[in-house]
């Protein structure tokens, strides 16, 4: 990891956000200290960080597989970090059943790990985390192993948490549809280095470099030839499907390469000759099929021109 | 356009090739026949034989004649614990006891280093190092640790170079664990059980600490666990089935032992040692057979007491 340069603000909702292999896990075991930087420094909470182990920060950890532990029933399991810390067998039991409450998972106590869905495994190891009073949670692609309708779940779920109990929320995540519904600010890694930060908005209209507008939402990129014909600037930039519109007379022509139906929306590959463009159109009565000729527009502002030309 | 037949090809010809599509309809069958010859193996030869020992001890003596009585009596286990025979018993099973906590001891920072840490040839040159002494013979070792105990041995020559051996007396000189030499006291005994029955030890630990996901101890230091407190309340508990697996091998094969304590120790005998003498030289099978029981007995009561702690919730 090179030119990670981060700052979290306190009570925030962080993403980090990647492809596999972008960084962004590790930066989560810097923050959790179960990696140590081999230069550079963190701090947490205007605290040094560096050489300060996990059991020492006032910051937990959902693990991505959960990390249960399986000789331990729920509440024991939920208990551990009060257990370590000497607090009596009543005052445990009781915040951990508090803390079950809390992510909707009252009445397991007894349970065994294995003998729990995902999900509820996952609203576990958050009990868990947040037992402890942590002032930053954070999370390691929490929900990657649920299947979709819980995973929607979920996400609002952890947002209400976040809104409810008002600490730092760090969350890693390859998936750019969760780090832009739940998250305030996204930070986007890209091989050990972080491309951009900002607000899911910046970062979905307008993205820094050819790898962010690929990689958040699908993105027609515009090579600097194209963009030269139409703003007269010789640079890359970003169109995204859904700012393309057909229109009768006017823009450009193109023909229809193929076109998905998807419900509500319907995706259109269109060939400009020069370019191949996606379009992303409300599913009207009309659909244009495959071979059609049809005339299309765009807004001048949706086309957003980057300087990175990486 | 495909012909008909195409789609499923015809029958098998021949009977072995019947036969196979036989077994392949009826998998049932094919478990049964594969599994007929290992269970009568198991079943009539090693259990059969064990129940047929057992047997005997419910027979008893006739202490004139020296012929066997074959009427159902429990007189040969009231002879089993008469105080001389229960000195050996006690004698055995408190050897097996400290020879399993001291093999616990040194096998759990082996197999924790070759389950957590080694990797590539450094774990193909940890099994080797394990396995090594089990492929040469156990008497060849236990002799070679004669020489090394022995008053003449290498263990007197080292601590006299280091001017030590008066600690070396000072430890004879204790009871019970002291003697003339090591190679003649229990310590010795100790010291030639513990390195014969190590690796039954240390490889069912490794094997159970292999399953014991990193992020479990990580998760354990995140919720503000020091690594002691790690080891206590995560690591011991989910490689206990290991450590219940490595003292089951090092307990009972201590407790039916008779040759490293006939050649390795104080004369007095171990349970192994009586049930041979009682078989062989004295001829009283009722009474090897009882002594045959006990290790049974203990280890059943050993098991029993392992599940009632838990030890086996991890599984």
């Amino acid at each position: 990891m090179d030119e990670v340069d981060l700052e979290v603000f306190e009570g925030e909702f962080f993403a980090m956000l990647g492809p596999s292999g972008s960084g962004k896990t590790t930066c989560l075991r810097l923050v959790a200290g179960f990696e140590q930087p081999t230069s550079g420094h963190i701090e947490i909470f205007g605290q040094t960080a560096e050489g300060v182990p996990p059991f020492r920060r006032n910051v937990n950890t959902v693990f991505q597989d959960y990390a249960l532990f399986p000789h331990l029933n729920v509440i024991d399991n939920v208990a551990y970090g009060l257990m370590i810390r000497g607090a009596g067998k009543a005052e445990r039991y009781r915040t951990a059943a508090e803390a079950l409450e809390l992510v909707a998972l009252p009445g397991l106590g007894k349970r065994r790990a294995g003998e729990l869905s995902g999900g509820q495994r996952q609203r576990v190891a958050l009990a868990r985390a947040l037992v402890n009073k942590p002032r930053v949670l954070l999370l390691d692609e929490p929900l990657g192993a649920l299947d979709l309708k819980l995973r929607e779940q979920m996400q609002e779920e952890l947002k209400n948490l976040h809104r409810q109990l008002g600490i730092t929320f760090i969350f890693v995540t390859h998936d750019q549809n969760e780090a832009l519904s739940m998250a305030d600010r996204v930070a986007l890694f890209n091989q050990g280095k972080v491309v951009q930060v900002g607000t899911p908005q910046e970062i979905y209209r307008c993205p820094n470099s050819r790898f962010v507008a690929d990689f958040v939402g699908s993105s027609n990129l515009l090579p600097p030839e194209f963009v030269a014909g139409i703003s007269g600037q010789n640079k890359w930039a970003s169109l995204r499907p859904e700012a393309i519109r057909l229109t009768s007379a006017g823009g450009h022509e193109a023909s229809v390469v193929a076109c998905s139906y998807l419900g509500g929306t319907t995706r259109l590959a269109l060939d400009l000759g020069s370019l191949r463009l996606h379009a992303l159109l409300p599913s009207v009565a009309t659909i244009p099929q495959p071979g059609q000729r049809v005339r299309i527009d765009w807004n001048p502002d949706d086309v957003h021109l980057m300087e990175d030309g990486i | 356009m495909n012909s008909p037949v195409g789609v499923i090809s015809p029958g098998r010809q021949g009977i072995l090739r019947r036969l196979a599509d036989t077994l392949w309809r009826r998998p049932r069958l094919l478990l049964l026949l594969m599994l007929a010859l290992p269970v009568s193996w198991l079943g009539v030869i090693y259990l059969g034989s064990l129940v047929a020992l057992l047997v005997q001890s419910f027979f008893s003596i006739d202490e004139f004649s020296g012929l066997i009585n074959y009427e159902f009596t429990l007189k040969t286990y009231r002879e089993l614990l008469i105080p001389a025979n229960l000195d050996i018993i006690v004698r055995t099973v408190s050897m097996a006891a400290v020879v399993t906590l001291a093999a616990v001891v040194v096998a759990f920072p082996i197999a924790y280093y070759a389950a957590r840490y080694a990797r590539g040839k450094w774990k193909a040159a940890f099994y080797i190092g394990v396995m090594l002494p089990l492929w040469s013979s156990y008497l060849v070792k236990i002799y070679a640790w004669k020489l090394v105990l022995a008053r003449e041995g290498i263990l007197n020559w080292l601590f006299d170079k280091l001017h030590l051996t008066w600690l070396l007396d000072a430890y004879l000189s204790l009871p019970l664990i002291g003697g003339n030499s090591l190679s003649v006291s229990y310590t010795g005994t100790f010291l030639v059980f513990l390195y014969v029955w190590l690796p039954f030890m240390i490889l069912p630990l490794q094997a159970s600490l292999e399953r014991v996901p990193a992020s479990l101890l990580e998760a354990s230091a995140d919720l503000g666990a020091s690594a002691p407190q790690t080891f206590r309340h995560v690591v011991l508990p989910l490689s206990l089935p290991g450590v219940i697996a490595g003292s089951i091998f090092t307990f009972s094969l201590t407790l039916g032992d008779y040759i490293i304590p006939q050649i390795i120790g104080s004369s007095r005998l171990f349970i192994g040692q009586a049930v041979y003498t009682h078989q062989g030289t004295a001829g009283n099978i009722p009474l090897a057979a009882a002594f045959a029981v006990v290790p049974i007995v203990i280890m059943g009561v050993y098991l029993w007491m392992a599940k009632r702690a838990g030890a086996f919730d991890a599984l």
